[in-house]
């Protein structure tokens, strides 16, 4: 998935002098997890700048920059590390467009890997996309494979909105997948059906998604249950159709994440779901998700995280309820 | 005048923007005036060499797997060892996560800062008694905490003061610019000890900022501001020594700025080849300006040490650092449900509940520990 992502910021520097890339270390270093490598290089340091550690730094001088004909991708060393510009993401990026009721806008993608599962130290394994999701103005996505995140962060980019681009840690390496070289895009705001099933709908995004599609395998082989599993891809806006449609099909669902539970976004699906589909239901929708504690140490962060057998169990309570 | 400092680092030619004690050829450049004595130095000496071996030991624990990524510290031992050596019992400290030498000097038990490497639920816990808070990880953010608890000591007619740790690239962070601030106008008895070590992951200074020093920033604040040389123990002894007494006397902040060098990676997880010429800086460094080797030099041309005593420390150093170490490993293991633990003062219904259902989930299954 790395290389996906290094390859569409590489595309697009070279396609269009508008790009610029900031952050932290990116530049010789090529980024903590190399996604920038060789970019520098390449690019010279005006368009590939490491910049001074001061996050609510990069954030807001890339609103300026995004407002002056630029469009700055942004990497944020670790989604924890947002925290001192998330002033600048929430009360800037996020309503520029709005209270200038259009004149100005901040066309800007806000990079950061995320999520845990990767014997990460303390505040390294965040999942707090749900602050994000409950910021109108910002989009939020992140890619479950590196087919997606390469047509996904090529749309982030040319949208015309900021858009927070979460990369899960843990899918980095985790698996090869053929990528189309050209540019291409996978439209926000879509989810995917990763697999297809007739009992329950395993609805899950980011590292999570290994997850889902294990225990789908595993309990058709074992139990002969038909799961779908769909990716939401996109965060904010949620896709909508997809999991109502879903929903209609297999009349149950389970919602997969490693952020917390309380005011996930695992609760905003099952509201859709109450609004739009709420007959169809067979059970109640369950949320298998991490726990309402802060990430643990890593010693601990396998049980903090719903486990293949957590999630396994979830869909059977839920088909047999 | 006109060099950047990482610049003077790389040039070798710091010296004269520093205040410097001990030069590195180990020759006293002004009288220590009875403030260190001869117990004292070798105290130093032991420490240092007491820190760098826990340093060296941890990192080949990490390529053991015995430990996880680990932030090493070699090459800033003077700083570390020297100005929490200045500190009295009772002090505050907010250390980062590379300043363990620093922490254990104070009092922080080495088995629990193997423990904090090892990622084991009780790692961030200090010694019973200390005022030791667990490593800052977001950066800058602790130099705030220092200030409050500082201000709160100040209101309460304490003596304590509050020391806080951090970089160079820290200094970029608005946190710190507001620390110094409320602490300038709060009149707070808190010691703002920088650790320029020239690097902040892979940006060097003259990246990270425009000012040519790091203590000069203190004058905008309108606080004390002092530049050193990180690897002279004397110089930094000396230095937070003067800010601890001032600050006790209620004379307000110190930003100091101690001039050191990191030999190593900014953690196991990082490789300095990418973005440094690492062998030679580290060796010209290692070479010319190591902390350990300067006061040895000096102790050795003063009759107070010799290889009989270097040989008796180290077996006694990796003798203790063996002991702590077994104390963590036989530490028993982080739990699971320890997680919910301590996440308020009363565990709410929702908690509560999470936690039962993880018990009898992993009671169930028997090996999800
Ligand atoms: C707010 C925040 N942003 C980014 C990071 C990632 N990070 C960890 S250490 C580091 C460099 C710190 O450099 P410096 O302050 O010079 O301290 P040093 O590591 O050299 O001791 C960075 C960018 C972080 N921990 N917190
Ligand atoms: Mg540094």
């Amino acid at each position: 998935m790395i290389q996906a992502i290094t390859e569409v910021m590489d595309q697009k520097l070279a396609e269009d002098p508008r790009v610029m890339l900031l952050g932290e270390d990116i530049g010789v270093n090529g980024g903590v997890f190399r996604a920038t490598d060789g970019l520098v290089e390449k690019y010279g340091e005006d368009r590939v700048v490491d910049t001074p550690l001061a996050e609510s730094g990069i954030v807001g001088t890339s609103i300026g920059l995004a407002m002056n004909g630029k469009i700055p991708i942004v990497e944020i060393q670790f989604l924890a590390f947002i925290y001192p510009a998330f002033e600048q993401v929430v009360s800037h990026a996020a309503r520029m467009r709005y209270r200038s009721r259009g004149q100005f806008e901040v066309p800007m993608v806000i990079r950061t890997p995320y999520g845990a599962g990767i014997r990460g130290p303390e505040l390294h394994s965040e999942s707090v996309e749900s602050f994000f999701a409950h910021t109108p103005g910002l989009k939020v996505v992140v890619p479950g494979s590196p087919y997606d995140a390469k047509g996904l962060l090529v749309s982030a980019i040319e949208d015309r909105d900021p858009v927070i681009f979460l990369e899960p840690t843990k899918l980095y390496r985790a698996f090869k997948e053929e990528v189309p070289e050209e540019l291409y895009r996978v439209p926000l705001g879509k989810a995917k059906v990763v697999k297809e099933g007739t009992d329950l709908t395993i609805f899950s995004w980011g590292a999570m998604l290994r997850e889902a599609v294990n225990a789908a395998s595993k309990l058709e082989k074992e139990k002969g249950m038909s799961c779908e599993v769909v990716d939401l891809r996109t965060l904010y806006p949620l896709d909508r159709d997809t999991i109502i449609e879903s929903v209609k099909k297999t009349g149950r669902a389970v919602v997969v994440h490693e952020a917390h539970k309380t005011a996930g976004l695992g609760g905003e699906v099952i509201s859709l779901i109450n609004d739009e589909a709420l007959i169809y239901l067979k059970a109640p929708v369950k949320r298998i998700t991490g726990f309402d504690v802060p990430v643990p140490m890593f010693s601990v962060e396998e049980d903090y995280m719903p486990t293949l057998e957590r999630v396994k169990r979830g869909i059977e309570e839920t088909v047999n309820f | 005048m006109a060099m950047k400092s990482s610049e003077l680092q790389k040039a070798g030619s710091w010296e004269s923007e520093v205040f410097q004690v001990l030069n590195p050829e180990g020759k006293l450049l002004s009288e220590l005036g009875g403030e260190i004595d001869e117990e004292l130095m070798i105290k130093m000496y032991e420490n240092m060499q007491f820190v760098r071996a826990f340093d060296r030991k941890s990192v080949i624990l990490q390529r053991q797997g015995r430990i996880g990524t680990y932030a090493p510290f070699e090459g800033q031992e003077a700083s570390q060892a020297g100005s929490a050596m200045a500190l009295s019992d009772m002090d505050w400290m907010f250390p980062t996560y590379r300043d363990h030498a620093a922490a254990m000097i104070h009092g922080q038990e080495m088995y629990r800062v193997f423990l904090y490497w090892m990622a084991h639920m009780d790692g961030t816990t200090c010694t019973e008694g200390k005022k030791i808070l667990p490593p800052s990880v977001p950066i800058a953010t602790q130099l705030l905490h220092a200030v409050g608890t500082g201000w709160a000591s100040k209101l309460d007619g304490d003596k304590d003061v509050s020391i806080a740790y951090f970089g160079d690239g820290a200094s970029s962070e608005g946190d710190f610019h507001e620390a110094l601030n409320f602490a300038g106008v709060f009149k707070t008895p808190t010691i703002f000890f920088c650790q320029n070590n020239g690097y902040a992951i892979s940006v060097p200074f003259e990246k990270q900022s425009a000012s040519r020093t790091i203590a000069q920033r203190a004058a905008a604040y309108d606080i004390n501001g002092v530049r050193i040389d990180g690897n002279d123990i004397f110089a930094v002894y000396l230095t937070v020594k003067e800010a601890v007494e001032r600050a006790r006397r209620g004379e307000g902040p110190t930003l100091i700025e101690a001039v050191t060098f990191r030999y190593g990676a900014h953690t196991t997880a990082d490789d300095p080849k990418k973005y440094r010429n690492q062998e030679e800086v580290s060796k010209e460094w290692r070479d010319n300006r190591d902390p350990l080797t300067r006061l040895n030099k000096f102790l050795t041309e003063n009759g107070l040490w010799d290889e009989t005593k270097e040989a008796e420390l180290l077996s006694k150093v990796n003798a203790k650092i063996d002991e702590e170490l077994k104390r963590a490993e036989n530490y028993p293991k982080s739990h699971a449900l320890q997680m919910f633990d301590h996440v308020y003062a009363e565990t709410p219904w929702h908690i509560a509940e999470q936690r039962e259902e993880l018990k009898k989930y992993l009671a169930k299954d028997g090996d999800e520990s």
